[in-house]
Formats: structure tokens, sequence, C-alpha cells
């Protein structure tokens, strides 16, 4: 599971600033749905394409990945507009789709995420008036960057010591009994990251909160 | 006991560097559970290695160290400041480095991850950026910069853990297991690291052997410190102990 699709290249698209990027997303976006013809969709598409693999030198198999996952969507769209709308309109719905999830992995491939955080973070910047910290709105989106593909990791181990030992591999019933002991390892996890925190100086709050202090809760 | 000068974060209160490892008369209890009981000790030495079996209170004597649990008991004083009332200065000269570094990296790529204590330091771009790439090409891990950290082996990662930690520039090091869960090469990797440090390194393990060339050795047991010395005697103690269970 890769969450982190950075591409490291030294282009023009790759050093363009990160917020110049999210807006031409978003630009792409309203100008995909604002104008909902075929010749639009298919530009935009053609576009991104274009800056994804030849200004921005990004892999094909990246963009045939991205399309991959989306197949099935985009089958059950193109269907289900053939059956209440017109082949037009469906091939619309369809190439807005693609294009919009393919500029979004150009945006992703392109930006590392302390840049992205950046622009979260700036984009929260009002919410202060409201005691919200831009930073800690950063910081949980990279950890949760970070962490998605760790629990992963963690429910596949989980999942093949039940199946060692004749536990069901996969199915509602895997599921279910895979859930406490994933649970259990993310908040021992969670407890380890909260010190990793303080310890790399995410606050200058006290280490423990004074409820921990009090009453303890750690292994030694 | 040898000792080299070593770059502080600059903003910390006052610290006597020479005072090191301070614990009076500590004690640390989980609810009812003691794990650590009237424990003085004064660290000082440049490689001080900690063993113990599970649950003797080896790990909490780590986290006392840093200030990341704070003693019930008694004091902790490092280089004259107290882990209770300077808990922010005491994290930033001492560093910690964890037994499992896939709870200690919470940035998705590599580079990102060692920047993140700089950050939190206030370190600007430009030189943030120098010192990631040398602790960076130090370790190995140069052409790992843009990588996703959870593709790097355990090895790696715990390397990176490492890196992320000294690109801070701690005066001192706190090493909680760091190669449980590593192979033989990692292990003699990780080995070579601590070996080259100029910071004081303070190392709980269950590897006996990475203890051998230390100055000194604590055993701990019953949340007590049953034998302090030069590695010979003290490991020698503590596999006495471990053979009479």
């Amino acid at each position: 599971m890769t969450l982190a699709l950075y591409v490291p290249r030294a282009t023009v698209v790759h050093r363009a600033p990160a917020g110049l990027k999210l807006l031409s997303l978003s630009l792409t976006g309203v100008l995909v749905f604002a104008v909902p013809t075929l010749p639009v969709a298919a530009g935009a598409l053609a576009a991104v394409l274009a800056v994804g693999l030849f200004v921005a030198e990004l892999p094909p198999e990246l963009f045939g990945r991205q399309a991959r996952t989306l197949l099935w969507w985009l089958v059950a769209l193109l269907a289900l507009h053939l059956l209440t709308t017109d082949p037009e309109t469906g091939a619309v719905a369809v190439l807005r789709l693609l294009a919009l999830v393919l500029a979004a992995a150009v945006v992703t491939a392109t930006t590392r995420v302390t840049e992205m955080v950046a622009v979260v973070e700036w984009l929260c910047a009002p919410l202060r008036l409201v005691g919200v910290r831009p930073a800690r709105v950063g910081l949980v989106i990279a950890m949760a960057l970070r962490f998605l593909p760790v629990l992963a990791e963690r429910a596949d181990a989980i999942r093949e010591a039940q199946a060692a030992r004749g536990g069901p591999v996969r199915g509602l019933r895997a599921t279910v009994t895979m859930v406490v002991p994933l649970l259990v390892s993310v908040l021992r996890m969670a407890d380890t990251v909260g010190e990793a925190l303080d310890a790399r100086g995410a606050d200058d709050v006290p280490a423990q909160p004074s409820w921990r202090r009090r009453t303890g809760g750690r292994l030694s | 006991m040898r000792r080299r000068s070593v770059a502080v974060a600059s903003d910390a209160p006052v610290a006597d560097a020479a005072r090191g490892f301070e614990l009076l008369e500590v004690g640390h209890s989980y609810g009812n559970r003691v794990v650590l009981s009237d424990v003085t000790l004064h660290l000082t030495e440049h490689r001080i290695g900690v063993v113990g079996g599970n649950g003797s209170g080896k790990s909490t004597l780590a986290r006392l160290l840093n200030g990341l649990v704070l003693p019930s008991a008694g004091r902790v004083l490092v280089d004259g400041l107290d882990t209770r009332s300077d808990g922010r200065a005491v994290r930033r000269r001492v560093g910690f480095v964890f037994q499992d570094p896939d709870a200690q990296i919470v940035h998705p790529t590599v580079a990102e991850d060692v920047a993140y204590g700089l950050v939190n330091q206030g370190v600007p771009a430009t030189e943030r950026a120098a010192r990631v790439g040398e602790v960076l090409e130090r370790y190995g891990l140069a052409g790992h910069a843009d990588h996703p950290a959870h593709l790097l082996s355990g090895g790696q990662k715990q390397l990176l853990a490492i890196a992320g930690v000294l690109v801070m520039r701690p005066a001192r090091i706190v090493f909680d297991e760091p190669t449980t869960l590593l192979d033989l090469i990692n292990t003699r990797r990780i080995r070579q690291v601590i070996e080259a440090l100029d910071q004081q390194a303070v190392v709980v393990t269950h590897h006996l052997d990475l203890l051998d060339d230390f100055d000194r050795v604590l055993v701990i047991d019953g949340g007590r410190v049953v034998a302090d010395g030069p590695p010979s005697s003290s490991l020698a103690t503590y596999r006495r102990l471990m053979d009479d269970r």
C-alpha cells in the first residue's frame, strides 16, 4: 500500500508552489463541471496526461495504476448513464472523473507532503481565531499518510497470525476477529507515537497529561 | 571516561553539561504496581548499558531520563535540569530512540521525517536541508530521501529513527532496545552507529554483546539496581540472576 506517491524529479511542475498546483487542480474541477461537454472533458484529460508525462516526466505506469483502481467505477458510471441518459453524457462523466483523478495524481506525485501540509496549514490559519492550531492540523494529515500503510501492515500480520492458527482468512468473521487485536495494537502504538512526538519536540506541554501522571498506564 | 564537546540547542535553561544524569531516590509506580523504587544513580560515563528481565523496570528507567515519564517519587536531573520543571529543555538535551521505529517515524517520507524535529526547533529551511542531507548521507539513507518510510527495511527504519534524533544534535541519547526487532547484520550496524556517537549514550538492551565495550552496565531487577559496574561483572551477575530462575 503506497500512499506517499511523490516521484522525485527536477521539473518545473515539481518546483511549482504547492498552492498553485492545488489551485490549478481546483480550477480544473470547476471547469469540467461548469462546461460539461465532450471536448472540454477530453481536452482536460489530454492536458493532464501531457503535463504529467512530458512536463513532469512522471512514469506512464503511475497513470495506469491510478486508472486501474478506478476501472470498475468508470465502467459502472458509463453503464448507469447508458441506462439513464445517453452515451455522450456517460463519456463526459467518465472522462471528467478520470481527468480529475489523474490530475490529483500529478499534484501528489510532484508535491512533497510537507509542501502540501504547509498549504493546508496556511488555509487553516484563520481558524486560530477559534483556537485551532494549524500546525496540528498539518501534523494530523502527515501522520495519517504515514500511518495508514503501517496499520495495513499490522492488520495483515494479525490476519496471518490468525490464519496460521486455523482462523478465518477472509470474510466478515475474519474482519470481526481482527478488529480487537488491531485496536489493541493501534492503542499501544499510539502511546509510543505520543511519546515519540514529545521526544522530538512536538510540543512544550508536559510529556504526560495530568491524568496519566496520576494513574499511570504504561508497561515497563 | 571519554567526553567530547557536542553542539546543543541554544535556548535551553542554564545547564551544567558535566553533571550528566542524576536520579535521586527515584521511585515510579503505575497505579498500585511499583516498577522502580529508591533508585539513586549518577550517570556520567560515555557508554552506559542497562539490562534486566521483562517487566524489570528498565524501560521506565529509560523514559525517566528524558522526562517522558515523571518520577512518582524523587527527582531526575539532567545536567542539573529537573525533568519535572524543565521537561522541554531536558527533551532537547536528551534524544530518545524507541524499540519500534515504526512508532517513531511520523512523516511519510524519509527526508521529511528527519526534518520534523528541526521544524519543531524552528531551524531555518536552508540549515534544515543541509543538516538533513548530512545525516542521511552519514547513515546511508541519502538515496532514499524521498522514499516512503514504510517501504524501508527494518534496519533502515531504525537508522532513520536514529537519524531523526541525531539531526536535532542532542547532548545525550537514550536507546530503548534499539536492536530487538533487527537481524544480526542490522544489529551490528546499529552497534557501529552507537560506538561512533560523540554523545553520551544510555542503551537498554537484551543483546548483551552490544555492551562488551561499554564503560558501565546497570542490572535492573524488580525495580531496583542490583548490579552496577563494568560490563564483565554486571553481565556475569545478570546471567547468574537469570540462570537461577
